[in-house]
């Protein structure tokens, strides 16, 4: 089976963001870029795919600008055989990747599709849920546990009252949650392996998609500071404070 | 204006994380209607026409809908949606799965989870996990969003008296189907619901000694939440999760016990009204957050603190 991964390049996940001085937007100048965390779980399954001889071929695809090679090289030292950037330098939104996976899907025809639940930069947790509307099929988001059998996939999914389990028809979008796996680290001699891999370049425009946004960033700010408060010296003091100050508990 | 938002129900009762959405809805201003999407959801459907300041309440009663399956769901979203200028869902792991999907059908872009709305069209969300706010605008002709529970407050869920409609349309994809689930069976308040929540993490030790905090919480009528680090460790189940990627928490008090403070875990409760942290580790910091701080061995401090109550 044919499994197709999708990755996104983000600042990394240990970077603390400011907004730019004028408040236009995030300030990204010199910092650390990464695959997504999420993306790198979505990585870690494919390969395991691979090594259980269920995925016949990993495919992994980014969208975004020249710069995301370096990410999509990670994925192939990861294990993947081959990688697709559709690239850009425009800002991209959920739904204008998504149109951009669903050209390269149709191009590709994968059986199952493996993506991160969100991105760690825009938190906005779209881009699988809509590349399937698109695709018109199956999808499973927040998966903790994945298996393959007989054509369909077995996803659980972590819900907000405990886990659910879907059995999904293929093709099949699944996204990932944290406890899916716990990704490996790349060798050197697979880092080297993964620069002579197979990595195509293709442009929004060769794949007819318009990514025109639709969403303005007017502005960005810094949340409302929480300020410390005091110390108690004890559960008595504790315990008083939240009947009579704050007023909390009785 | 008109405004759909999606209840979010168990088909017998209608759940209160519905109501944030209605007070969001309110915030655009116009006529609201709420759509119970289910399989024999009369019960959530009587209680959503209960909801103050609704028009009506439509309900899609079919088989196909019984398990919130987004093959499904989401092309009935897309078809009454497309009357109104905006569809609201309250930002839970069932609307954030079936929200975005109906956007795309809509050619919509979404924007999740919003914290504070500016106009009609221009609303506030966290990104980088809450540690900046972006203003957003929408230029799409329907805005499909998501609402972050926390930070609307809920709406009376009594005073009004709705018309309820029936929603012939059926759409069943048989593209997936549920096997099953294990729901977490707790006395306690639900975590999002909850105005205490009590949440132990990795100083906690092991599983076991969350019996401490157990015994708290329910003292307090609490719920009981965890940070990534005690359920990476095995101590409670993912569902007990606080943070950035597990439940966005704004109690009245919330007590975080043996939790250092990564801003993982602080994107997920800093919002809460009063905060009180025990640990034994002055420098930890949770206490940069923390209303009330107590340095403290927590082996001592929890049943000291359980007994003072």
């Amino acid at each position: 089976m044919k499994v197709l991964v999708a990755v996104k390049r983000v600042v990394d996940y240990n970077v603390k963001v400011r907004p730019k001085s004028d408040g236009s937007d995030v300030d990204l100048a010199n910092v650390k870029m990464s695959i997504n965390p999420f993306c790198e779980i979505a990585v870690e399954e494919a390969v395991r795919l691979a090594e259980k001889g269920i995925a016949t071929e990993v495919i992994a695809v980014s969208v975004g600008p020249k710069q995301c090679q370096e990410q999509l090289r990670t994925a192939l030292a990861l294990g993947a055989d081959r990688a697709i950037l559709v690239e850009t330098d425009e800002s991209l939104e959920p739904l204008a990747i998504a149109k951009c996976l669903k050209a390269v899907c149709d191009a590709e025809s994968p059986d199952l599709i493996l993506m991160g639940k969100q991105a760690i930069d825009g938190d906005n947790n779209q881009t699988g849920q809509m590349l399937s509307a698109l695709l018109d099929c199956s999808q499973a988001t927040f998966a903790s546990e994945l298996s393959l059998d007989d054509g369909k996939a077995v996803v659980i999914r972590e819900v907000d009252g405990g886990l659910q389990t879907l059995e999904l028809s293929l093709p099949a979008i699944v996204t990932s949650d944290l406890r899916l796996n716990e990704p490996r680290y790349a060798s050197l001699p697979n880092i080297m392996k993964a620069k002579r891999k197979p990595l195509d370049v293709k442009t929004p425009d060769e794949l007819g998609v318009s990514i025109a946004p639709r969403v303005t960033l007017l502005g960005v700010e810094l949340p409302a500071e929480r300020q410390a408060g005091i110390k108690v010296e004890d559960v008595a003091m504790l315990v008083d404070k939240l009947k009579n100050e704050a007023k909390v508990i009785s | 204006m008109s405004i759909l938002v999606i209840a979010e129900h168990d088909n017998s009762s209608l759940k209160p994380a519905t109501l944030n959405s209605v007070t969001a809805a309110q915030a655009i201003g116009g006529d609201i209607d709420i759509l119970v999407i289910g399989s024999n959801c009369q019960g959530a459907a009587e209680q959503a026409a209960q909801v103050a300041g609704i028009s009506k309440v439509l309900v899609a009663d079919n088989a196909a809908y019984g398990h919130q399956l987004a093959e499904n769901v989401a092309p009935l979203i897309a078809e009454v949606g497309a009357a109104y200028s905006h569809v609201l869902a309250t930002a839970t792991t069932t609307a954030k799965n079936i929200l975005p999907r109906a956007a795309a059908l809509m050619d919509v872009q979404a924007i999740s989870e919003i914290s504070a709305v500016v106009s009609a069209d221009t609303f506030k969300r966290p990104i980088y996990a809450g540690n900046v706010i972006a203003t957003v605008q929408s230029s799409d002709a329907i805005k499909v969003l998501t609402v972050r529970g926390t930070a609307f407050d809920a709406a009376p869920a009594e005073g009004g008296s709705a018309a309820i409609e029936a929603v012939a349309s059926a759409h069943d994809a048989g593209k997936s189907e549920f096997k099953g689930e294990e729901v977490a069976k707790s006395d306690r308040p639900e975590l999002t619901a909850a105005k205490i929540v009590v949440s132990g993490g990795r100083g906690m030790g092991n599983g076991d000694n969350f019996s401490m905090i157990y015994s708290i919480a329910d003292k307090l009528g609490a719920g009981v939440g965890a940070s990534r680090a005690a359920v990476d460790a095995g101590f409670v189940p993912n569902d007990m999760q606080v943070g950035q990627t597990g439940k966005i928490v704004a109690p009245d008090l919330y007590v975080a016990v043996g939790i250092s403070g990564a801003i993982q875990h602080l994107a997920g409760m800093k919002d809460s009204k009063v905060i009180v942290a025990i640990n034994k580790d002055e420098e930890a910091p949770i206490f940069s957050v923390a209303d009330y701080g107590l340095v403290a061995d927590l082996f001592t401090a929890l049943p000291e603190l359980d007994s003072a109550l």
